[in-house]
């Protein structure tokens, strides 16, 4: 379980990992955390002939507040959703999420722009962009842009990054004191990928409900926002009944894959059953 | 019950106490010696091309390019090594009938199941070996696959190994007592099937090996990460033909083995012969996803059982047929049905009853082979035999704990014969249900789950009896021709400082074999356990004997240390009584000095003994000559093998929502005879149970319809971790066996024996309410939710 | 203003220097790029108590101290650590800080095989060293990407315990 043969640039620069990127006819991963990067490579799941550090770019690091949004710079490690206060306060959620994501020698690693630009359907972070409306900073050969999450994940694995482009930044638009915040997962073992998991943010005028974006993982190939779910709570009060039509609208939203040991039919009523529990407990942190 | 006080009893014995392992300390700074640490001069890395194909032809195979790659030194093909390798088969005489193919390092012509190894590369590093595997082509052929173990036993069906009738690799079957009549006459009776996942044993360590031929002096040295070292310098020595004082096993610190090192691998099988290829060390190590497909895995057992009572709920009868699926071929050389082997005859092993009957069948597919691996056929007879106690007292209307403590043979009623033909010299069931009972304060417990319930949260208790099989004698394997010991030696010798150095046969995994024989030696000579120095694992300085397996470390490896240690205590007073004009008896050592044996006034240190013996021996009377060298061998005599019984008590929640389980706390009443060092034994016991819950909560082999195996790397196949295993409560009861002096027997398997069990019948009583009912092991939330119909 | 030289790409296999703070002691080694930081200790400079148990970050056997930080040696590459400060068990052990880990790991028989103590170890330093005062949750939750076939947990759970109190009464912890 060796990797093949690759070569190692260690950019100083944004524009000196782009470069080296197209130098090497694409051929080229960045890596960051490395987390999913360097089992990949040691399977041979992939072999690129490059592999460029972006883990030394300035550009690409540090937390602070840039209009309504917090600008979190893509190399901010997974533990740092769990020590960095800017993010406590103004991304609650991602604070919520942070324990489940793996293990402490893992977050100390791992961060959050490569969990995002991986976008595997089963981890938190990617998901949870889709929560909080965030938006992704791409830069790539012909320039910087700023996608949406919601634009973001395209199919399983496949993203709104073209080769070459890299994350830079993740904008989350900042928490307000009439927004609330829930997050859980079903996992089978502490840090393991959950079986379904789901974070949410609702922005809410007493006990009504005025917006909500739900998003859930190991769902599907991407992560999955369920409007329909959404649809049924805006507006209302979350009350037994209401939560059970979010409940039900889930056979519209999700159309879990099958796997050899968790059936669809399994994964929808786990889904299920999570969303109620999560929307209790919105309801409770009124 | 608790024995009767002897010689091992006396105030500051080392035999009972919990001292820490003197060779820990290696370890916990990173000194430890693994073979996968091993590194020497002109070693070359092994790595081998795996089968992607279940069952498929070897068409032809392109190695061109990969010799050709710079760093490659040896690609070999199953030719290759067949030319000076012979086959092995996985047969034991004493299993009637059985049959296995014969086996090669690498296949010739076929492969029989996804992960098999099909070519080997040596090269200088394993980077380079594994770029060359990229570089071989092989032209496979289906074949049709057998991975399905009703499939496998159609009439007419595709076969696993050409020109066998059918494939079924053993029959047996057992039959005491009138079953049918019983089972026709029972007030009561209680039918279920039962289904085992296969598991795997998951060392943190992989396998790892590293051969070293050299050619000059025609001497193999294996340094090699097995349990069992003799074993596998006589097969090198047979299989490679090479003289057997010529071939020396290594086995330093490995990093688990469980029963899973035991085993012959064709891999390793393959290292040693590029080895002798090549003139050159050749290293080894399994990465963790070959590990998966590639150790042997273990259980894969569906039982059909029933169990007949009368109406006052005393057992009358069991009937069981026990189907088990084994992989392509039988493990060598103890093969692949001594699991089954040990369902069959351990059922209802701790219960009175007379009447039994069992058929066993053993299946092969293609898939990797299975074999032992801890608690061998005990976590599957003990889970059918509880779980049908359970459905027996829920019928009778009787508790858990009544229905046992009517139906366990009682402590005072042994010697015991078992209708499976086991006999029992002594356990303790009454008092080890007595003891579960008080230990997990059971109606407390109880009261708590009626309260619970009411607001919707189900917890369940369940409690599972068991039987262990250790100190196994030549029975085990001896008389079905394996060349595999069952008896242990010891060369022991007081060095001239006064210190006393042990060589002996067992050899150490972690579980404090080297430990509890400097308990022995310390506590019998009489001298501080630090001046004990034990030395394992390796033939060309330990004598022969059988290594670890099956429990016998304690049991028989100990009795032989306190054996030999006797002997040379003699020699030493011999000597001391000569130097101080005294009779022998009249002396005793304590603490390293002799001393008068009635007023214990110490008259000289063993030390100047061995001076004088070593280098004055000109002081001595004429002819004395001192033996302060003793060898010594032991085999168990009298019963096969020393039963040890015990019973585990397990409180768990079940989200009926979600299928998720969460153990709160487990329990265990186990007597496994004299405890030598009772903090060992209870590492013993909860590293057994956790291995036990893992089986029976998380752990499965799962297979694609075509063999691939489908979850086998360390993300995917779920073994225990810290967060999710409960804290453990153990009790003991003691009752030594009259076999030994020692009278100590084995615990090994004791944890993994019963959790599983237990954790069955806690789940099944959380359900009762919503009257579902699961009786497949591994307990997933699938198979929860579906009980529950949730989905 | 590039900084990436094309030729680069043409001698993939090719080894280069990477430099290291090891154990407190500057140390310089040439390592291929694909080799991971585990292989590169074990191998090149003979620090065999860090462990390779899954290569996949998956056992925590192969956990060493990276600025601070336990982390997965098998999940970088060792030039990726080029610069950086590496303590393993070795070091850790040399340096005195875990040496009452380690006493009542093995005073409590923590360990049996001890594949998995270093890692075990490595984590728990750093758990002491970010809570004080870990409950047995805590404990357990922090440990929970260390594998261990052996033990079956308590005894390592009961150490750390152990030690997490002993520094507090003696005025120690952070």
């Amino acid at each position: 379980m060796k990797a093949r043969a690759f070569s190692y640039f260690r950019a100083a620069t944004i524009d000196q990992a782009l470069d080296a990127h197209a130098r090497a006819g694409d051929d080229a991963r960045f890596i960051a955390g490395g987390q999913s990067l360097v089992p990949a490579l040691s399977l041979r799941l992939q072999a690129p002939r490059l592999l460029i550090d972006i883990t030394h770019i300035e550009e690409l690091r540090g937390v602070r507040r840039e209009g309504g949004y917090l600008r979190i710079g893509a190399l901010t490690r997974h533990c740092e959703m769990l020590s960095e206060p800017l993010i406590a306060e103004f991304a609650p959620l991602l604070h919520a999420a942070a324990p489940f994501v793996a293990h402490p020698a893992i977050r100390n690693r791992g961060t959050f722009g490569g969990s995002v630009a991986l976008a595997d359907p089963a981890s938190e972070f990617p998901a949870m962009t889709l929560a909080l409306d965030a938006e992704i900073e791409i830069a790539g050969p012909s320039g910087s842009r700023r996608v949406k999450a919601d634009d973001f994940f395209v199919e399983l694995f496949e993203t709104a990054l073209q080769p070459g482009e890299l994350i830079t930044a993740i904008y989350v638009p900042l928490f307000k004191a009439d927004q609330r915040f829930a997050f859980d997962e079903l996992a089978r073992r502490r840090g393991d990928y959950a079986l379904v998991g789901c974070g949410m943010l609702a922005t809410c005028t007493g006990e009504r409900i005025d917006d909500i974006r739900i998003s859930f993982f190991s769902v599907g190939n991407t992560p999955t926002r369920v409007k329909g779910a959404e649809a049924t709570l805006i507006g209302s009060r979350l009350d037994a009944e209401r939560i059970a039509a979010a409940q039900a609208a889930l056979e519209g939203d999700l159309a879990p894959p099958d796997s050899d040991d968790v059936p669809p039919a399994m994964r929808l009523h786990l889904a299920r059953v999570l969303l109620g529990r999560l929307l209790g407990r919105l309801g409770e942190g009124a | 019950m608790s024995a009767p006080l002897t010689s091992l009893d006396r105030p500051n014995s080392y035999i009972g106490r919990s001292v820490p392992r003197p060779n820990a300390k290696r370890l916990l700074v990173g000194r430890g010696r693994y073979v996968s640490d091993l590194r020497l001069p002109r070693m070359l890395d092994a790595a081998f091309l795996r089968s992607p194909h279940a069952h498929a032809k070897i068409v032809a195979i392109n190695t061109e390019q990969a010799r050709a790659l710079e760093g490659v030194h040896l690609v070999a093909t199953g030719e290759d090594l067949a030319k000076i390798c012979t086959p092995w088969t996985g047969t034991l005489d004493h299993f009637k009938g059985m049959t296995s193919a014969p086996q090669l390092p690498l296949p010739l012509d076929r492969v029989v199941w996804a992960g098999q190894a099909v070519v080997a590369v040596v090269a200088e590093s394993r980077a380079i070996a594994e770029d060359a595997l990229e570089l071989i082509e092989i032209d496979y052929e289906d074949l049709p696959v057998v991975v399905d173990i009703d499939r496998a036993r159609e009439a007419g069906g595709p076969l696993i190994n050409p020109g066998s009738v059918n494939n079924t690799c053993f029959r047996a079957q057992l039959d005491n007592g009138a079953v049918d009549d019983a089972f026709a006459h029972a007030a009561h009776v209680v039918e279920e099937e039962f289904s085992f996942g296969r598991h795997t044993a998951v060392t943190l360590e992989p396998r790892a090996i590293v051969s070293d031929y050299d050619p000059a002096a025609d001497a193999l040295t294996v340094h090699h990460a097995t349990q069992t070292p003799y074993q596998f310098q006589d097969l090198y020595s047979r299989h490679y033909g090479i003289p057997e004082a010529r071939v020396r096993v290594i086995a330093t610190d490995i990093g688990g083995s469980f029963g899973m090192k035991l085993h012959v691998y064709h891999e390793d099988m393959a290292v040693v012969g590029l080895s002798i290829l090549l003139g050159r060390p050749v290293k080894y190590v399994a990465d963790r996803i070959e590990s998966f497909v590639s150790d042997i895995h273990a259980r894969d057992h569906r039982v059909r059982a029933r169990m007949a009572l009368d109406a006052k709920g005393e057992i009358l009868a069991m009937d069981v047929l026990d189907l088990t699926a084994i992989g392509a071929f039988s493990t060598y050389p103890r093969t692949s049905v001594v699991e089954g082997n040990q369902v069959i005859r351990l059922m209802g092993a701790p219960y009175r009853f007379k009447n039994y009957r069992a058929t066993l069948e053993v299946i092969f597919q293609n898939k990797v082979q299975t074999s032992q691996y801890r608690a061998v056929g005990h976590p599957i007879a003990c889970a059918v035999t509880e779980r049908l106690v359970d459905m027996a007292a829920a019928k009778v209307g009787l508790d858990p704990f009544a229905i046992r403590a009517q139906n366990v043979i009682a402590d005072d009623a042994y010697p015991q014969t078992s209708p499976t033909g086991y006999r029992f010299e002594a356990l303790s069931h009454q008092a080890c249900l007595k003891r579960l009972h008080e230990m997990m304060g059971y109606e407390a417990l109880r009261a708590e789950q009626a309260d619970l319930r009411e607001r919707g949260i189900y917890r369940g208790i369940g409690i599972a009896a068991f039987v262990e099989i250790t100190n196994p004698s030549p029975a085990f394997y001896g008389v079905g021709g394996a060349r595999i010991s069952s008896q242990d030696g010891a060369i022991l010798s007081l060095t001239p400082s006064g210190e006393i150095r042990c060589l002996i046969s067992v050899t150490e995994q972690g579980q404090g074999t080297e430990a509890i024989i400097s308990q022995i030696v310390a506590d019998q000579l009489g001298l501080a356990q630090e001046h004990v120095k034990v030395i394992t694992g390796d033939t060309e300085v330990t004598p022969h004997g059988g290594a670890t397996w099956a429990c016998r470390g304690a049991g028989i490896g100990g009795e032989t240390a306190l054996q030999a240690t006797r002997v040379l205590k003699r020699n030493i007073l011999e000597i001391a009584a000569l130097i101080l004009q005294e009779q022998p008896s009249a002396l005793d050592i304590i603490d390293g000095e002799v001393v008068d044996a009635v007023t214990r006034n110490q008259r000289m240190p063993i030390s100047e003994i061995a001076r004088i013996a070593y280098f004055r021996s000109d002081t001595l009377p004429p002819g004395t000559q001192a033996q302060l060298t003793v060898s010594h061998h032991f085999a168990p005599q009298g019963y096969p093998f020393a039963f040890t019984n015990g019973i585990q008590g397990c409180s768990l929640e079940v989200d009926v929502e979600t299928g998720f389980i969460k153990v709160l706390k487990h329990f265990i009443v186990e007597d496994c005879g004299r405890v030598i060092n009772p903090m060992l034994v209870d590492e013993q016991l909860r590293g057994g149970i956790v291995q036990g819950l893992g089986a029976a909560l998380f752990e499965e082999c799962r297979y694609s319809e075509t063999g691939q195996l489908m979850n086998g790397s360390l993300a995917d196949y779920l073994v225990p971790m810290p967060m999710e295993m409960p804290d453990i409560v153990i009790g003991h009861v003691e009752t030594p066996t009259a076999d030994t002096v020692l009278g100590a027997k084995g615990v090994g398997e004791a944890g993994t024996a019963a959790a599983s069990a237990c954790v069955l019948n806690a789940v099944n009583d959380a359900l009762t309410p919503f009257g579902a009912t699961i009786n497949s092991i591994p307990i997933t939330p699938t198979k929860v939710l579906k009980a529950l119909k949730r989905f | 203003m590039s900084g990436f030289d094309e030729t680069l790409l043409d001698d993939a296999d090719e080894t280069v220097r990477v430099r290291f703070v090891v154990n407190g002691r500057k140390v310089a080694c040439e390592v291929a790029p694909r080799e991971t930081l585990v292989d590169c200790l074990r191998n090149a400079l003979e620090l065999t108590g860090t462990h390779a148990g899954c290569e996949m970050g998956a056992c925590g056997a192969c956990l060493v101290q990276l600025d601070g930080r336990a982390v997965h040696s098998c999940l970088m590459f060792a030039v990726q650590a080029d610069g950086a400060k590496i303590n393993t068990i070795e070091g850790l052990t040399e340096s005195g800080v875990i040496a009452d880990l380690q006493a009542e790991f093995h005073h409590r028989n923590a360990l049996q095989c001890g594949f998995c103590t270093p890692g075990m170890l490595v984590n728990a330093h750093e758990l002491l060293s970010q809570i004080a005062r870990p409950s047995r949750d805590e404990i357990r939750d922090a440990l929970s990407g260390n594998y261990c076939r052996c033990t079956g947990y308590e005894a390592i759970v009961d150490a750390i315990d152990a030690v997490a109190k002993a520094r507090k009464e003696s005025g120690g912890g952070t």
